[in-house]
């Protein structure tokens, strides 16, 4: 957990400096203007689009490097723990239900959202929740039908299908 | 089970196809699934109220066979909506809403790759006017009071608009550059908020739409000057336009229907029939006229004559006012 | 007394059975859309709009569809705060604050009593903010017009300000969230200088800006959803909660507790939701936080205490009713929401404005009874459902966790209607649970999010007015007095730790 502590701290850290930077891009249409130039007060306009975010970063910053102080000097609890920041358990299950969720995500890409929820939810309740195939099938089954109904039908959202499209066309005819 | 389950969807889907080939006539288009309806502006907005006036109409009359599905897209003034017409994977069941950001966002960010060439011209609903609003309190009752009283106070005089580099901020540059004029611009989310602010007597100008400033010129709160039209409105036929005081200026809103690039010639006839039946009922020329909305439908090649024309325009205006190079 | 026999008349008329109907329709409607996570008022009634086409011809008056609308904006209010405490995951941004509570009351087997608080406590709310707005809607109109932008900046101080000791223990990593909320408030077009801001890579997905619910869901539908896998362990269950009539009323009755969270709710709601941009959100925000700082026991809120549930619920509510004010007075919308209304009011051909109450009352009074009506329904609804949420929680972990993550993914696309935003909701997740690991508090940058793209706006209009003065926070005669306050309530805690530690140097050398 010590690591952790400061390897996050130090991340955060980076990540404030690139918003930073980042704020202060000049606009695309006009490469002359130099960075950094939008950050104070601009003549005329106020404060200028990069103000705000800019310092915020900068305050960002400014706490990572608190973070760190405290972590050196053993001020936050997770800086003093001894306990490791993810054991075989957390690592166990965030391999399995994260990697769940990124497998969902590519499977929306290519079948849609019904398609996929079937299979995340067979996974899920399947193989992670060790629920019998009946149970399973019935809620992997239920929630793509009932979401079709609400989100499609009822309330006129149309979730991506993906490859999956053609099978709904007929479906479209009788409800849409 | 899976298996079965896909055996079952393939039954399904080779049976869908079948119909679908008996069911269509040669050639002509008809839409078989919901039709994305993009808009190019955000929830309750003037583009907004109008998009969905025209689904509601195209539901209520059953123009349509599918559901048109209303998504706003108002990222970054519309480019969002651009690139996303752009990359439609289905152009001939995606359309989209525009108004003048449709002009301007392409030329102030070219990294977007869109020409708005490429689209398809389904139809120009209205076009929507501008007039110079000010607040009753404030003693001006026309125009050449206005010039007198905003040179007077410099950049005390406010006036408020919709974002920086919009149709109201184009306004503001021209009376500031032709009437040595030097007034402060301030640019808010919506048009609703100038109003709002400008009955508050938060600003003290404003060049809304009539839809917008309706309710307060009603309970005279605030009172036009001028129309940058080319002829007096119906609704305010004692404002003069610009042209009466003086003025070589008129300024419209485009409130136009587009297909997504690649979209077929089938599809694209389909839906501007489609929208100009909407455009000739009863409750959209009410709309237009309690509005004050001006222009004909216009569709096809004089649509993208009509482009050609205000994109150049634009990209004189914004040139002049430097936010373009 | 013109007011009360309008009023009377206006009951009736809302009380005949199609309108009635109507609002019981829109009620169910509204709650089950407002329960969904990424679904909430808005959505319910721009998705219903085109219906309203329908009721208009059918009825043939403009208040039936208007009733509808108005029932199903209610109903998402009330069931905003059913997702917020039995999953965790608030499903609009108005019931983020419900969560702070509602959730760890859940944890503990305590469900009933806040699902009960809340719908009691919106209730009150709901029906405190209709009479008040009976009572004084066009005066009332007049003070939300004096409230230009340097007013609305000093206001999201204010709410800033009754968060300060939100967040946890730790203030490096509080604030670190509470910045990094703003600065993810500004990515997206930026509206004053016309430019896009922050888009990262170059990724057009960033021009919309990063909405609030990809955050939330991101944080509490993923975050915090894996960090509980986690912690609970084998555990399978959340609390057992059961459901018998006696721990129902048990339930009322402990509602009793929470006056002083309903109370302030209730009228701090009202007057924020008037005011033009700030609606509901801010409205609950404050009442929370200003609730936490009357309470006797502060330290107690955050674990579970049952007037933070029924001070955002009473607000929340309380501040939909209000923010109708500016919308049927001055054509403004308070919120998104009524924005979509004031659509719906323009498209069947009313004006919203100042006239509409002396044009229209035909339209406005039966409209004002129905919010009375609608309040009684969605409260009756709304307890008559409870067993139904009370069953969801008693579902299997391994069950509900997986219908909890095809509902943040769902949720997410029905909200924005873009991948790229379900993509960037559940990275947002990952690193959530990174953090929470490292007990860096979350809420402040969820709060930041929504109060952000407020702020900043009005911050620098503001500074444009007085070409970069900010004296123009100080001098303005409303401005001036919100933006002391919130500056001292900022300062305060700092006053208070640098004097302890002070005493406490001294302690050992005297």
């Amino acid at each position: 957990m010590r690591r952790a502590e400061i390897v996050t701290a130090v991340i955060l850290g980076l990540l404030s400096i690139y918003l930073m930077w980042k704020s202060g891009a000049p606009p695309a249409w006009n490469p002359d203007a130099g960075r950094f130039e939008n950050i104070g007060i601009v003549p005329g306009e106020g404060v200028g689009s990069g103000f705000w975010p800019f310092w915020l970063s900068g305050v960002m910053l400014v706490c990572s490097i608190w973070i760190g102080v405290n972590w050196f000097l053993r001020k936050s609890p997770p800086s003093r723990s001894e306990e490791p920041y993810l054991d075989s358990f957390a690592k166990r299950s965030l391999l399995l239900v994260g990697g769940g969720l990124l497998g969902f995500l590519i499977l929306i890409e290519l079948i849609g959202f019904y398609g996929a929820m079937f299979f995340f939810l067979i996974y899920y309740l399947g193989a992670l929740g060790r629920h019998s195939a009946v149970r399973t099938l019935s809620i992997a089954t239920a929630v793509p039908v009932f979401s079709f109904f609400f989100f499609d039908v009822a309330m006129r959202i149309v979730l991506p299908k993906g490859y999956m499209e053609p099978l709904f066309i007929p479906l479209y005819d009788m409800f849409l | 089970m899976i298996v079965t389950k896909r055996l079952f969807c393939a039954a399904l889907g080779a049976a869908a196809l079948t119909a679908a080939s008996f069911a269509a006539p040669a050639q002509a288009f008809e839409p078989n699934k919901p039709i994305d309806f993009v808009i190019m502006a955000g929830k309750g907005g003037g583009a907004d109220k109008m998009a969905r006036l025209m689904q509601s109409i195209i539901e209520q009359q059953d123009l349509a066979p599918r559901p048109l599905v209303p998504i706003n897209k108002a990222g970054g003034s519309g480019a969002e909506a651009l690139v996303h017409m752009k990359g439609a994977k289905d152009p001939n069941h995606t359309i989209m809403v525009t108004l003048n950001s449709f002009f301007t966002t392409p030329l102030r960010q070219p990294g977007l790759g869109v020409d708005i060439m490429e689209f398809a011209p389904v139809g120009r609903m209205a076009e929507d006017t501008f007039l110079l609003w000010v607040h009753k309190d404030e003693g001006v009752t026309s125009f050449d009071q206005f010039l007198e009283t905003a040179k007077s106070r410099g950049s005390d005089w406010v006036m408020g608009g919709t974002g920086k580099n919009s149709e109201d901020n184009i306004i503001t540059d021209f009376l500031n550059n032709n009437y040595g004029l030097d007034i402060k611009y301030i640019p808010y989310k919506g048009g609703g908020e100038v109003a709002k602010q400008l009955a508050g007597q938060q600003i003290t100008s404003s060049v809304n739409n009539p839809s917008e400033a309706l309710g307060f010129y009603e309970s005279g709160d605030v009172i036009p000057l001028v129309a940058f039209t080319d002829e007096r409105l119906p609704l305010f036929p004692d404002v003069p336009t610009l042209r009466e005081v003086g003025g070589d200026f008129s300024y419209f809103m485009q409130r136009s229907v587009v297909g997504a690039p690649g979209m077929s010639a089938e599809a694209q006839a389909y839906y501007t029939d489609l929208f100009s039946k909407a455009y000739q009922t009863d409750q959209w020329q009410k709309y237009k006229a309690d509005k004050s909305l001006m222009g004909d439908f216009m569709a096809g090649d004089d649509l993208k004559a009509y482009w050609m024309v205000q994109r150049d325009r634009h990209e004189a205006i914004l040139k002049a006012s430097g936010a373009i190079n | 007394m013109d007011i009360l026999t309008a009023l009377m008349d206006g009951l009736w008329v809302a009380l005949q059975p199609a309108n009635l109907g109507l609002a019981v329709l829109g009620v169910v409607i509204g709650l089950f859309v407002g329960a969904m996570p990424g679904l909430g008022s808005v959505n319910g009634v721009a998705i219903l709009l085109p219906f309203t086409f329908v009721i208009q011809e059918m009825t043939g008056s403009y208040t039936a569809p208007m009733i509808f609308l108005a029932a199903i904006y209610y109903g998402a209010m009330y069931g905003g705060a059913i997702s917020s405490i039995t999953l965790g995951i608030p499903g609009a941004s108005t019931a983020v604050a419900t969560t702070f509570d509602g959730r760890p009351m859940a944890l503990t087997g305590q469900a009933d009593k806040a699902l009960v608080a809340a719908a009691v406590a919106s209730f009150a709310g709901g029906t405190i903010s209709t009479v008040l707005f009976t009572m004084f809607a066009p005066p009332l109109a007049s003070v939300a017009l004096q409230f230009g932008d340097p007013e609305i900046f000093a206001l999201m101080l204010l709410a800033f300000a009754t968060f300060v000791g939100l967040g946890g223990d730790d203030i490096p990593k509080t604030i670190f969230s509470i910045c990094f909320g703003l600065v993810l408030a500004t990515v997206g077009f930026d509206i004053i200088s016309g430019e896009p801001r922050l888009i990262f890579f170059d990724m057009v997905g960033f021009s919309d800006g990063i909405q609030f619910l990809v955050l939330a869901i991101g944080v509490y539908g993923i975050g915090e959803m894996i960090w509980t896998i986690n912690a609970s362990r084998s555990d399978d269950k959340m609390a057992e909660v059961t459901i018998t009539a006696k721990r129902v009323m048990a339930a009322i009755r402990s509602f009793a507790g929470a006056w002083r969270g309903t109370a302030i709710g209730s009228f701090l709601g009202f007057f924020v939701g008037i005011l033009p941009a700030a609606g509901a959100t801010p409205g609950s925000l404050m009442a929370y936080g200003v609730t936490k700082m009357a309470s006797k026991d502060p330290k107690s809120f955050g674990k579970g205490n049952i007037d933070g549930v029924a001070a955002p619920e009473a607000a929340n509510n309380s501040a939909s009713t209000g923010s109708m004010l500016p919308m049927m007075t001055l054509g403004i919308p308070g919120s998104p929401t009524t924005a979509v209304l004031l659509a719906g009011m323009v498209i069947w051909g009313l004006q919203p404005g100042p006239l509409l109450f002396s044009e229209q009352p035909d339209f406005v009074w039966p409209l004002i009874g129905s919010f009375y009506v609608s309040n009684v329904v969605a409260l009756l609804v709304n307890l008559a459902f409870i067993p139904v949420f009370l069953w969801m929680l008693r579902m299997p972990f391994t069950i509900l966790a997986p219908i909890i993550f095809v509902l943040s993914l769902v949720g997410t696309y029905a909200a924005y209607q873009d991948m790229f935003d379900v993509w960037l909701m559940v990275l947002f997740g990952a690193g959530a649970f990174f953090l929470r690991l490292l007990d860096y508090p979350l809420a402040p940058a969820v709060l930041a999010i929504v109060l952000g793209p407020i702020a900043e706006p009005k911050l620098r209009q503001s500074l444009l007015f007085s070409d970069g003065d900010i004296s123009i926070f100080f001098t303005r005669p409303i401005a001036g007095p919100i933006t002391i306050t919130a500056l001292i309530l900022i300062l305060l805690p700092l006053i208070k730790l640098i004097r302890d530690k002070l005493r406490a140097r001294r302690a050992p050398a005297g």
